[in-house]
């Protein structure tokens, strides 16, 4: 609970990497398969980088890193994303 | 878009730094006053009677500890300054705790042991060469400025390695698994430098 | 799969742009609020925030989230109303510092979750802790502008009357809104004017129930503050028996009791780091 926001926290960092608003696409856990919107994860703006977790389990679905001119990226906890044509053409 | 600007009459809250303290802070590094929580996600809050601390892995005797065996092992008072990688140092922080020294001592590394993965209640991992904990360079930490290390910085009992970034320093540490083989950790694999010398700013990879 | 490029829209990244500050206003002795102009301003939908980058001299940065107060109709002009944390880094300067003709980084705007346009109907519950007002107050204010009919209530805690932001204008909307329905029920958690007849304790589901909307009018349900107060308020409305999906939150951070924080994503940036 202590320093855990809801993942529209992290729509700044996703929005660096994405052309379009991540925070309304629909994200599916592999540990237990709960499905969200990523502005619903629970979300870690740790200052080394950013963790974005299943708001059921816990498990980490998104890392985010910004270092060094890079982004690195880890997505293995989310099985799928879905992203409507109208999030996608909005921006 | 932005190079250069920058915003009239902000500074910040860093603390003042005095002359007499810059050959203690790591380039690029200022000191801190507070003591700044990050967390990646939930505190876990293991209660004393289902923690334990193990080492396995390469060594010849795997050992395991509960707390009460934990806590009756030959400890020491530490004060050590301590660096993260977003850039706040803290000079003179006091800890209490075991020696990695000691409790190596009791498994016994083998030969074919090089390299150390730290893993804590919640999933986190970190990795240190085996060489860099012994020599008085690293422990396993339960009191903080003469307290029962808290919860939100890693209670019931956290790894410190001074000596390198912070992030090193596992909170919520449970064991350490010898390997031969290196193997990144949490930060490591997600663009942090392998090794974390603050000294030579080893922040990212690359570095 | 072919996509329709919409103009100049299409594949632009967030990027980080100077606003002027064009005013300022005192909302409470703590909070204040500040309009930009900011030249590339894209719109935005109620409920979405925008990063704000502060630049010392040294190159220090410290980096935090604040909600846009505004409605989206007064774009390309944008408003933010942030609260002073004492320990703060960069609400102080923001409500002590900043000054008319000065300029400020941000970017936005950030959120596709969290937002209520008029298309999305009602009835709409909103759920403010302290500072956490400040999306809802975007919402309230778009759907005046709009003339939307969208039954809504707001509940707001605050600690005491002093620091309800937006508590006139909050009495004129009700006042206005005749039969469009806008009802504004406050709670005063710390002290209480002489003759206050409002709710005068920390937000429960016993408070909820009595002014949330009947369950199968199926709100859509807004709850924004301090971390502690958000958990509180879903899990009020959960074990009422609402509908989980239809109940967005935005946490602000673990302020608590404190004082709520002006919208703190805290995403610390190298530099920058967390404690806000």
């Amino acid at each position: 609970m202590e320093n855990k926001l809801d993942g529209n926290a992290a729509g700044g960092v996703l929005g660096e990497i994405f052309p379009f608003e991540m925070t309304a696409a629909q994200i599916t856990c592999v540990g237990c398969g709960a499905t969200n919107a990523i502005g619903a994860l629970a979300a870690y703006m740790h200052g080394m980088g950013t963790v974005l977790r299943c708001p059921a389990c816990d498990h980490v679905l998104i890392r985010i890193v910004h270092a060094n001119g890079r982004y690195f990226l880890d997505m293995r906890g989310a099985r799928v994303l879905q992203i409507s044509e109208e999030t996608v053409q909005a921006q | 878009m932005g190079q250069g600007f920058v915003s009239r009459g902000f500074h910040g809250r860093r603390q003042q730094q005095q002359s007499t303290l810059t050959n203690r802070i790591p380039p690029g590094q200022y000191l801190e006053r507070g003591f700044p929580v990050l967390s990646a996600g939930p505190t876990p809050h293991t209660p004393l009677a289902a923690w334990d601390f193990t080492i396995e892995g390469a060594v010849n005797q795997p050992k395991r500890w509960t707390w009460e065996e934990f806590r009756a092992l030959p400890h020491e008072d530490i004060t050590v300054d301590i660096h993260c990688v977003t850039k706040w140092s803290k000079l003179d922080t006091r800890w209490e705790g075991v020696s990695i020294d000691t409790l190596l001592q009791q498994v016994a590394p083998t030969t074919e042991a090089r390299y150390v993965i730290a893993f804590s209640d919640g999933g986190y991992t970190t990795n240190l060469p085996l060489d860099e904990m012994r020599g008085g360079q690293a422990w396993v930490v339960y009191a903080y400025e003469g307290q029962p290390l808290a919860p939100e910085h890693g209670g019931p009992a956290r790894l410190l390695v001074p000596h390198l970034y912070f992030w090193k320093s596992a909170k919520w540490v449970r064991g350490l698994q010898l390997v031969e083989q290196d193997e990144p950790g949490f930060w490591e694999t997600l663009g942090y430098n392998n090794h974390g010398d603050p000294w030579k700013e080893e922040r990212y990879q690359g570095d | 799969m072919e996509r329709r490029a919409l103009p100049g829209r299409l594949g632009e990244r967030l990027v980080w742009q100077l606003g002027d500050v064009l005013a300022t206003r005192e909302e409470t002795p703590r909070a204040k609020s500040i309009t930009l102009a900011v030249p590339n301003w894209r719109g935005h939908r109620a409920g979405q925030h925008v990063d704000i980058r502060l630049t010392a001299e040294d190159g220090y940065q410290a980096e935090r989230s604040y909600s846009i107060a505004s409605p989206p109709v007064e774009a390309p002009h944008i408003t933010l109303t942030v609260e002073r944390l004492d320990d703060g880094e960069v609400s102080p300067y923001l409500v002590d510092e900043l000054r008319v003709g000065d300029k400020l980084e941000l970017r936005g705007p950030i959120g596709g979750y969290f937002v209520w346009e008029a298309n999305s109907g009602g009835p709409l519950l909103l759920v403010a802790g302290g500072s956490g007002i400040v999306p809802l107050m975007a919402m309230i204010r778009q759907r005046a502008a709009v003339g939307s009919n969208a039954p809504t209530r707001l509940l707001y805690s605050s600690r005491t009357f002093e620091e309800i932001i937006y508590r006139e204008e909050l009495e004129q909307l009700v006042t206005n809104s005749g039969s469009t329905g806008l009802e504004v029920k406050h709670t005063l958690t710390r002290a209480q004017p002489v003759g206050w007849t409002g709710y005068h304790r920390r937000i429960d589901g016993e408070m909820l129930r009595e002014v949330a909307w009947p369950l199968e009018e199926r709100p859509l349900s807004f709850i924004c503050g301090p971390t502690p107060f958000v958990e509180t308020a879903a899990a009020s409305l959960v074990g009422l028996g609402y509908e989980p999906a239809r109940i967005k939150t935005e946490r602000f951070g673990p302020t608590g009791e404190s004082g709520a924080s002006g919208a703190s994503g805290a995403s610390a940036v190298p530099g920058g780091h967390d404690g806000e």
